[in-house]
């Protein structure tokens, strides 16, 4: 089988998206500056966050979260909110 | 008298959530269900087998009607390398017949017709909707507030179902924060594949027929985890999943991690021609035993995966859901004709998990989780060397099979020390007992 980028299989995921509210935020961008790892930008299966060297913040790309909560989980400094109801991902496997 | 719209309110319409509701409304309990998704099962992901038995109880000859993709009849078990594969495993008649062992199944499909059954049972059941905190008065709960306008809601009990997250049971204190080395973050495909396709690659007859592969080994990189390859109908799951904790220091990708797997020799042909039909992610709770909280205070319970109950030895989880579920309605009941919704009353929520299958399981693997933290090694040197083994016993070239045995046994000398085998064999005896 080819090889998939995450681009391509975000693109097979049915998602409601909230153009009104972000769920995921960073509660003190200043310490996305010191910190070594910034393993927000690889542990999120949906590569959510990026880091933006120019600007030297993280860039977050909500409308792509699943919902899975790994970032929170590996960063304390993670905001993590359950998007609005009825918004964000929406499976239809599972 | 304090306000009250329902007897129950249950929390996430997942495996836990809706068994609660269903054996409530079927005892004319006033119950209202609360889903966050679109419908239930939107929002949830499992890697796809479902053992009948807890359900069967619930729902008899369930199987006969669920939407389901094939039953399983064979288990294998890869220890994997980069190149190689040792394989073993169970087929048999015996999960050939019915009412079956267990089932490859999608949530998506499975929870919605779930639902189904407990809406027509009698509970009421609200999609759309984020509870986002408890309310609690005197210490007790009492109801929950939720994302709607004019959103709280009053009850005699909650029952929180609502997943690893299970804001809910932190916000009351019940639950710790989760670690990262106490949760695995899972991704999965969705590959189709035609029936043929599918009953050719892995030797079965037609597509009511499934297998399950279970990887792991030295393939993982000493990270602790699990691979997975299902049979649907018409497509196939494969994932993976590894704590996060190592995720993190290994400083890898969970899909790139995936697509390592979906290029590995024993695995690409199993897949070659099939299109990806949808990626999925989720967060297993890995901590078993230990971290399993207190399950219950006044006027609250919960249930699933919000209460840790995942046996990972086994890859179990939605069974463990259903029977939590359950058992916390069924203290419900008791509690109803007690007329008491006091902490004391509930605690024998606690108890009834405790006779049950569900904590006597995650007991008996107590250590196990804390075991292969310590020793990695478990999961790389001992599979590598059964690996190297066969392929050395099944390579002919010249050297007589007493001699290979021979080396084999030179070469677990040097690789572990006897005695150090003997001391690994001796801990994981006393630790799986």
């Amino acid at each position: 089988m080819k090889k998939l980028r995450i681009e391509d299989k975000l693109y097979l995921i049915g998602y409601n998206v909230d153009h009104e509210y972000n769920h995921l935020g960073i509660s003190d961008p200043e310490m996305c500056k010191t910190c070594e790892k910034k393993q927000c930008t690889y542990v999120c299966p949906a590569s959510v966050y990026t880091w933006d060297e120019k600007e030297q913040k993280i860039n977050i790309n909500y409308d792509a979260c699943v919902e899975c909560g790994t970032c929170r989980i590996a960063c304390d400094y993670i905001t993590w909110k359950y998007p609005r109801g009825g918004f964000g991902v929406a499976y239809k496997f599972g | 008298m304090r306000k009250k719209d329902f007897d129950v309110i249950v929390v996430g319409a997942g495996p836990a959530g809706l068994a609660a509701g269903y054996v409530l409304a079927k005892a004319g309990v006033d119950v209202i269900i609360i889903e966050r998704g679109k419908f239930p099962g939107s929002k949830n992901v499992m890697g796809g087998i479902f053992y009948r038995e807890p359900m069967d109880d619930l729902i008899p000859d369930f199987y006969k009607e669920a939407p389901l993709e094939r039953h399983i009849i064979e288990q294998r078990m890869w220890l994997m390398d980069d190149t190689s594969h040792f394989s073993f495993g169970i087929k048999t008649q015996k999960h050939n017949v019915e009412p079956y062992n267990c089932f490859s199944v999608f949530r998506a499909h499975f929870d919605k017709w779930f639902a189904k059954k407990v809406v027509e049972a009698g509970a009421l059941l609200i999609n759309e909707t984020v509870v986002t905190e408890p309310i609690v008065e005197d210490g007790k709960v009492v109801g929950v507030r939720t994302d709607r306008p004019q959103g709280d809601l009053y009850a005699d009990v909650v029952i929180a179902a609502d997943g690893v997250q299970s804001f809910l049971a932190k916000s009351l204190g019940l639950r710790k924060k989760i670690t990262p080395e106490k949760v695995a973050v899972g991704v999965k495909e969705i590959i189709g594949l035609s029936e043929d396709q599918i009953n050719d690659r892995f030797g079965v007859k037609d597509a009511s027929e499934g297998v399950t592969i279970e990887i792991t080994g030295p393939f993982l990189k000493g990270m602790e985890g699990m691979a997975w390859i299902y049979t649907n109908k018409t497509s196939v799951s494969i994932g993976i999943g590894v704590i996060v904790k190592d995720m993190i220091e290994h400083r890898k990708n969970p899909n790139d991690l995936l697509e390592e797997l979906k290029a590995h020799p024993s695995i690409a042909p199993l897949i070659e021609g099939g299109d990806t039909k949808e990626y999925l992610a989720h967060l297993i709770p890995e901590g078993g035993y230990y971290s399993v909280p207190k399950m219950y205070t006044d006027g609250f319970m919960v249930a699933g995966d919000a209460a840790m109950l995942v046996d990972s030895v086994h890859r179990e989880g939605s069974n463990l859901a259903v029977e939590s579920g359950k058992l916390a309605a069924r203290t419900y009941l008791e509690a109803r004709q007690a007329g008491d919704f006091s902490e004391r009353m509930l605690s024998r929520y606690q108890e009834k998990i405790e006779e049950s299958f569900v904590l006597k399981d995650l007991k008996h693997y107590r250590n196990l989780p804390e075991l292969l933290e310590e020793k990695r090694y478990l999961l790389t040197d001992y599979p590598q060397f059964i690996i190297d083994a066969m392929i050395e016993l099944y390579t002919v070239d010249g050297t007589p099979k007493p001699e290979k045995f021979r080396k084999l046994k030179e070469e677990l000398k040097s690789r572990f020390g006897y005695v150090n085998l003997a001391k690994d064999i001796f801990t994981i005896w006393r630790k799986m007992r």
